[in-house]
């Protein structure tokens, strides 16, 4: 059974279809990675997993979207945000304390006892291999942290709503080297508790990090394969070309 | 000729910088001629007494404690009248409204009354405050005419400062599942409180300053007593000084000097809180 899913997924915004007939399933546990040139439909096909592209003006959709076999568009939209958390290319995380970025979505959901939102966002931040970076300053604002730290901030921010499915649209693009292969490293922690789907525009990274690969061109899904497979063998020449660079 | 047009171009920069730098002088220095007027005027009139007098035909014996106390009640039902309308309406306006041409043809509006002069607010609040609602020439006239008069301002820079919220922050809120409102009172108006604040600094200058309006809906120019209610008649500082200025004796602009320092004293004051807690709240979201 598939974690996520979509059948004859279509997108248009306004008059521009940005996705054509994508049928993908996402298997649980485990990383799968969208590649593919710019402006190909990963991110719009990433962020129509929690239901983001709603919040564009002009935007139609068609086909189905699930989420453990239930029709996403019948499920109430802020529940999926929480099943299904999304880590964002640029690190965004509220000019608030450390501490109450990780509590944000503790706060919305209603979370009262002080004991226990302290726990989550300390085991948020152990699971985000941030804790003893940011252990002893939770009450410095999260702004005065590094690029790659935001970052971890808001994979923190993300598992402390416990989701099951973690959405993340290229969240190292911006981040030097070694805070880079931190996030990797995370992400291979991270899958064996989540679903994780990253949209990444880096080969090696794809292929060190994930599971499986899709290879997107031009609004459509031409190849979904073993990760291996998609690098060493792929079957579609476009893919072939895309992988070893010879186009992208 | 490169060297010959990069000297020239830095002769120019020059020339610009000693051109502004004399005109911001000048205005400065007039400035600094009216306040040296002003205090040398005024400064020995201001003792206790002169707070706690009434007014007085007698110049040495009339103080502002009526015109202040008026003053203050007014500002305080003006500020509790228009600072929750005008702020829930720009948020409306900016976070809620659909953004189509009546959108665009209400915030053309909106920007166009903030600079409509206040004397027609003047007339405005006479007609509808004072005459249909029968208000008469009360605290709560003014302060409903002088809210009107600030609200634009309050609804135009609540905007601004919600513009300014990058959507970023939208995006991880709503990634969170959180809602419109826990999204809107929990991220963007946090965010965008230094700016409404600096919106609300420019509004209550500006309502201080006012005297036009009150005039024109009946304010009184003599005032023996200090209201004690919304529905009691009032005068203003700005009236009280501008009415001593009016008299032919010396004394009396001797007071009119004083007035203005006091006032000068308090718009300093209420600008000073204003930035103060502006400053905090910039620091608790940034370093
Ligand atoms: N909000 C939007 N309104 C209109 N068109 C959009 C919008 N967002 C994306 N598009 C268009 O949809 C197509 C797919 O965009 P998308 O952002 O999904 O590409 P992408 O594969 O993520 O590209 P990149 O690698 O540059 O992030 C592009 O042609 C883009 O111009
Ligand atoms: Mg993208």
């Amino acid at each position: 059974m598939f974690k996520l899913e979509t059948r004859n997924a279509n997108l248009w915004y306004g008059e521009k279809q940005a996705l054509k007939n994508i049928s993908i399933g996402i298997e649980p546990n485990s990383v799968t990675s969208f590649i593919g040139p710019s402006g190909c439909g990963k991110s719009t096909l990433l962020r129509c997993f929690n239901r983001m592209n709603d919040l564009i003006e002009n935007t139609k959709i068609k086909g189905e979207f699930l989420l453990d076999n239930t029709d996403i568009y019948d499920m109430d939209v802020y529940e999926l945000r929480k099943k299904v958390g999304m880590v964002f290319q640029k690190p965004n995380p509220f000019p608030k304390s450390i501490f109450e970025n990780v509590a944000y979505g503790l706060r919305i959901v209603g979370g009262k006892d002080r004991n226990e939102i302290k726990d989550k966002v300390e085991l948020s931040l152990k699971n985000a291999a941030l804790w003893d970076e940011v252990n002893g300053i939770l009450n410095k604002p999260a702004l005065s942290l590094s690029g790659g730290q935001q970052q971890r901030l808001c994979i923190a921010r993300t598992l402390a709503i416990e989701p099951t499915v973690v959405l993340m649209d290229e969240p190292a693009s911006a981040l030097d080297p070694i805070s880079t292969s931190k996030i990797e490293d995370l992400i291979y922690e991270l899958k064996q508790k989540f679903t994780i789907v990253i949209v990444t525009h880096n080969m090696q990274q794809a292929a060190r990090i994930s599971n499986k690969t899709a290879f997107f061109y031009l609004g459509e899904l031409i190849e979904f394969d073993n990760t291996d497979k998609m690098f060493t063998n792929p079957q579609n020449e476009r893919t072939q070309n895309y992988v070893t660079g010879r186009f992208g | 000729m490169r060297r010959y047009s990069y000297t020239r171009a830095k002769l120019t920069d020059r020339a610009f910088k000693y051109v502004a730098l004399s005109f911001t002088a000048f205005a400065l220095g007039v400035l600094v001629v009216l306040l040296i007027d002003i205090f040398s005027k005024g400064i020995a009139r201001i003792n206790w007494d002169f707070f706690r007098n009434l007014p007085s035909r007698h110049a040495e014996k009339s103080g502002i404690m009526t015109a202040l106390a008026g003053m203050l009640s007014l500002l305080f039902f003006t500020i509790i009248i228009a600072l929750p309308i005008g702020i829930l309406a720009g948020i409306y306006l900016q976070e809620y409204g659909k953004k189509n041409r009546l959108a665009k043809l209400i915030e053309i509006n909106i920007s166009n009354l903030a600079g409509v002069p206040s004397v027609i607010y003047g007339i405005l609040g006479l007609t509808l405050f004072v005459r249909i609602l029968k208000l008469g020439n009360s605290l709560i006239a003014g302060a409903l005419t002088l809210g009107l008069l600030i609200l634009p301002i309050i609804i135009v820079t609540t905007r601004e400062a919600i513009r300014a919220v990058p959507d970023s922050l939208r995006e991880a809120s709503y990634g969170m599942g959180a809602t419109k409102w826990q999204t809107t009172s929990k991220v963007v108006f946090p965010f965008a409180l230094g700016g409404i604040l600096t919106g609300i600094i420019l509004a209550v200058s500006r309502a201080i300053g006012e005297t036009a309006p009150l005039l024109v809906i009946g304010a009184l120019v003599y005032v023996p007593f200090i209201p004690e209610g919304p529905r009691d008649q009032f005068t203003t500082l700005p009236i009280q000084i501008f009415n001593w200025t009016t008299r032919p004796q010396a004394a009396f602009i001797v007071n009119a000097a004083a007035g203005i320092i006091v006032l000068l004293l308090i718009t300093f004051l209420l600008n000073g809180i204003a930035i103060y807690i502006r400053n905090k709240w910039y620091k608790k979201i940034r370093y």
